[in-house]
């Protein structure tokens, strides 16, 4: 048994059988993190680069951490520090780094299908950590991994996305993940951040939080974005947060023993109220612990091999 | 292919019983002792060696699971990636007697690697190896402190420890038409 | 030096003509049309013979919108080069467009442009202005001095004019000098920071859409602008079926509007668009299917007047880089002829419409009298096609220094053999 796959570029190129064997390697993988020596030689003397074009703490300390506690020697790149500044194309960083022999990368990259670029152009395996609005597909096996913790499966359940669908990867890589394994997906968001032709992901559009949780499994919220609001999408966040959020009232509609998801960070008070965030149905945190285990697996099945 | 089985069910049961003997005779009793299977061929002989020690001894030993695989040698130059499985070690070994339990031992990587594993769960007092079968060809300066039989096999060969549920044991030797 | 050539099938639509005939060449004119089985040596002793028995011979095909990127972007293409794949590709003469450094926004960079195509190109070069100084659309350029220098359209393609009181005062200007004004429509809000056509594939890739909404209010509006004030518009890569409505209407109304669609926007679709494959990015974008369905109607029926290739070579370096950083553009000279063909072999075209999109309307629509049709005392620029050459393109084969098609590895089928300009046969 192996992964089909050389590199993590999106989601929708996982077959169900990859999905399932990341998820249950990374279930093996939790408990290492628990162990008084949180360390294991799988990868010693191989290199994992974080190349962040993007500013990330919680993802790339998610996967600085995994490559450590498996034992590779993991360097983080970030665009700040890199040549991007002095105007080097990506491809050219890349080579540069195919020249120090590394196993893998791990990308985040402002520009859509960066990844998708990177895979074609290098010999090392490329995890997406990120690529514009197109993919963030270890959140979206993290997000299924807690889903399946709490739930005990995934078929069957229905899952509402709140935020930013049309500039959000952590939307589509959900979208694309969940449905993939049977969920009955909704998405919920002013008109204005709905991306065009969605519904033929199979996915339910609504404009009204209340419909939208109507008997929710689970419900994830959807950072927004303060930094990049700009645009216009909608007046204010007072106003958004009135008719957007997840809050004592919203929660209502959805089933009573919803769970709470957010990829994080969370902006209390904006997108979803404090009390919830600190509920007992809020799995904030364990997301961030299946972060882990999802990235430790990952980095073995991907980095672990003999490369060809 | 063609199967061979060179032992069956009693045999088993009687080598299981004399290993554990040997193994309490050894420590001079069960005080300290605990039992660990090397996932997967571990698993099933280390609990028929607990119920078999506590059919002597009137006390069950504590048992636990050690998955190897991470710490494997071959990781990296293996061309199939290994299936990692669960480990689950719920006490601590700081100052025990670790048998470790495995159901073939071959060129000894898997014991060299389950050593290396067991350390980030306490530092043993000791640390014995109790297999079922030693099949030779070894690679690495290790060998048993309790050995069911010796099999003297060819490399090409396959052997396996069944311990079925339903109760039909046996040793079987498999070899290869090609060679 | 003449040229007499024989076997040939003759297609000229403007003149009835459809069938072999052996088409006397003099002094770079047509000087005469014969029956194909008078003696040549009877027409003239000394002429040079071309047996062209199995081709289909056209009027010399005008590919009224390319860009040869010189002066300022040789690495790009140059007049010579970007000639050579015009000619490689079946083409006699090409309209060249202005967005080059510095901007051909006067008579100077004009007459440049023309003195480097008299020293260097195979084909004929005809050269448009800028609308407005730097392509900025803040002010006009002087377009009777261009004129007189050779300019022979007014386009800021590349850069729609975004202000409409600029427009009207743009067209106005040009209806002065009687200038076509050839508008890149797009409404630059709406597509901005856009990639590819706005739709599921976008809302897949995780790419920022340009909808055909931003094509379509231009349209409109210029459209509009053009009935106020009797300018001659032509409408530049039109990729959309809610544009040809707008178009159609405008043209049932009497508008002078004509436009022109490229061969990329009735061959490929958005979703062809997998891998994010940067030769597929251009501008206005590759649509959805059904918009492809609705231009290939719309260059049946006529209400798309021109098929023009938006030849835009770039350098592999510009290509090679993420989606959202390459430049738009297709290298499309060399595989217009074909990809028209398909829609021949396809039942979509006749021949004659296609001669009449690739040749008769652009010279109709620039006012070359003497171009797009084979008749005696016309130009002797003459396009000879094997309608049945199977080939794949491969980069190496691209005479254009751009290599930025989306259809290389492809079969395709039927191709040039020989271009004749000016009475001479063209290397290329």
């Amino acid at each position: 048994m192996g992964l089909a796959i050389k590199h993590l570029l999106d989601v929708y190129s996982l077959s169900k059988e990859d999905v399932m064997y990341i998820l249950d390697t990374a279930d093996t993988f939790k408990d290492i993190s628990t162990r008084d020596i949180k360390k294991v030689p799988t990868l010693r003397g191989k290199t994992v680069i974080n190349l962040f074009f993007e500013p990330s703490t919680r993802t790339r300390t998610s996967f600085e951490l995994a490559g450590k506690r498996l034992s590779a020697d993991t360097i983080n790149i970030s665009a700040s520090a890199s040549s991007v500044t002095k105007g080097e194309t990506l491809l050219d960083t890349l080579k540069n780094l195919e020249a120090m022999n590394p196993d893998a990368v791990v990308m985040r990259h402002l520009a859509s299908g960066a990844a998708h670029f990177a895979a074609k152009h290098v010999n090392f395996a490329i995890i997406n950590a990120g690529d514009g609005r197109h993919a963030h597909p270890t959140q979206a096996l993290l997000d299924l991994m807690t889903i399946r913790d709490c739930k005990g499966k995934a078929d069957g359940l229905k899952v509402t996305i709140v935020g930013d669908i049309n500039r959000s990867r952590v939307a589509r890589s959900n979208i694309h993940l969940l449905s993939k394994v049977g969920c009955d997906v909704s998405v919920c968001a002013p008109a204005s951040m709905i991306p065009a032709g969605i519904e033929q992901l199979g996915v339910k559009v609504h404009y009204n939080i209340k419909d939208a949780l109507d008997g929710a499994d689970v419900v994830m919220m959807l950072r927004i974005q303060k930094e990049r609001h700009g645009g216009n999408y909608f007046p204010t966040l007072r106003e958004y947060s009135r008719y957007f959020s997840l809050n004592k009232e919203t929660i209502k509609y959805a089933k009573e023993d919803v769970t709470v998801m957010h990829p994080g960070p969370i902006n209390r008070g904006v997108e979803i109220a404090s009390d919830i965030a600190d509920s007992e149905l809020s799995v904030i945190l364990p997301q961030v612990t299946n972060g882990l285990a999802i990235r430790m697996a990952l980095l073995f099945l991907l980095a672990g091999g003999s490369r060809q | 292919m063609s199967e061979n089985i060179i032992l069956d069910e009693k045999n088993i049961a009687r080598v299981i019983s004399r290993m554990a003997h040997e193994i309490i005779e050894h420590n001079s009793g069960i005080e300290g002792l605990v039992l660990i299977g090397i996932s997967m061929g571990g698993n099933k002989l280390c609990e028929r060696m607990r119920d078999c020690v506590e059919r002597i001894e009137g006390t069950a030993l504590p048992l636990g699971i050690i998955d190897a695989t991470l710490y494997r040698d071959d990781i990296r130059s293996g061309t199939a990636q290994q299936e990692v499985h669960q480990t689950d070690i719920a006490f601590s070994l700081e100052g025990k007697d670790v048998i470790l339990i495995d159901d073939v031992l071959f060129t000894g990587r898997t014991i060299r690697a389950a050593m290396d594993a067991l350390m980030a769960f306490g530092r043993p007092k000791t640390i014995q190896l109790a297999v079922f079968i030693d099949r030779g060809h070894r690679e690495l300066p290790i060998r048993a402190d309790y050995v069911g039989k010796n099999i003297p096999t060819a490399r090409g060969e396959k052997i396996a420890l069944e311990l079925d549920a339903s109760g039909d044991d046996r040793v079987v030797i498999t070899k290869n038409s090609n060679g | 030096m003449s040229l007499i050539i024989t076997g040939a099938h003759v297609i000229s639509p403007k003149e009835n003509i459809d069938r072999k005939l052996t088409i006397y060449i003099k002094e770079g004119k047509i000087a005469a049309l014969h029956d194909s089985d008078t003696d040549p040596k009877t027409i003239d002793k000394v002429a040079e013979l071309f047996d062209a028995t199995g081709l289909t011979v056209t009027p010399g095909l005008i590919d009224m919108h390319v860009h040869l990127r010189e002066p300022g972007y040789e690495y790009k293409e140059d007049i010579a080069s970007g000639a050579r794949a015009a000619a490689r590709g079946g083409f006699t003469s090409v309209v060249c467009m202005a967005n080059t450094c510095p901007v051909n926004d006067n008579a100077s960079v004009t007459r440049y442009i023309i003195d480097k195509a008299e020293k260097g190109a195979c084909v004929n070069v005809f050269p448009v202005g800028a609308m407005t100084l730097g392509l900025d659309g803040k002010a006009l350029s002087e377009y009777g001095d261009m004129k007189e220098a050779g300019a022979i359209a007014l386009s800021d393609d590349g850069k729609p004019v975004m202000d409409a009181l600029m427009t009207r005062r743009v067209m106005e200007y040009a209806k002065t000098f009687d200038m076509l004004c050839i508008s890149h429509c797009e409404d630059a809000t709406l597509a901005k920071g856009g990639a590819m056509n706005e739709g599921f594939t976008s809302t897949l890739l995780g790419l920022t859409g340009i909808p055909a909404a931003a094509e379509e209010v231009m349209i409109a509006r210029d459209i509009i602008i053009a009935g106020l004030t009797g300018a001659r518009l032509h409408i530049a890569h039109v990729s959309s079926a809610g544009a040809l409505e707008i178009i159609k209407s405008a043209k049932a109304r009497g508008v002078s509007v004509t436009c022109e669609t490229a061969p990329h926007y009735f061959t490929l679709i958005d979703s062809d668009i997998t891998d994010y494959d940067t030769n597929y990015k251009v501008n206005p974008p590759i649509r959805s299917d059904a918009d492809r369905q609705t231009i290939i109607t719309g260059v049946r029926d006529g209400t798309i007047d021109v098929i023009a290739s938006d030849h835009a070579p770039h350098h592999a370096d510009e290509k090679k880089v993420e989606f959202i950083n390459a430049a738009f553009g297709i290298s499309g000279i060399e595989t217009m002829l074909p990809l028209t063909l398909k829609l021949v072999r396809e039942d979509n075209l006749t021949m004659n419409d296609l001669v009449a999109r690739l040749s008769e309307a652009p010279a109709r629509i620039l006012g070359l009298e003497n171009k797009g049709v084979i008749r005696e005392g016309a130009d002797a620029d003459l396009t000879l096609i094997d309608m049945d050459k199977k080939y794949t393109l491969c980069a190496d084969d691209l005479r254009s220094k751009g290599k930025n098609s989306p259809f290389l590895g492809r079969e395709l089928q039927g191709r040039a053999t020989s271009v004749i300009v000016g009475g001479k046969k063209v290397d290329w």
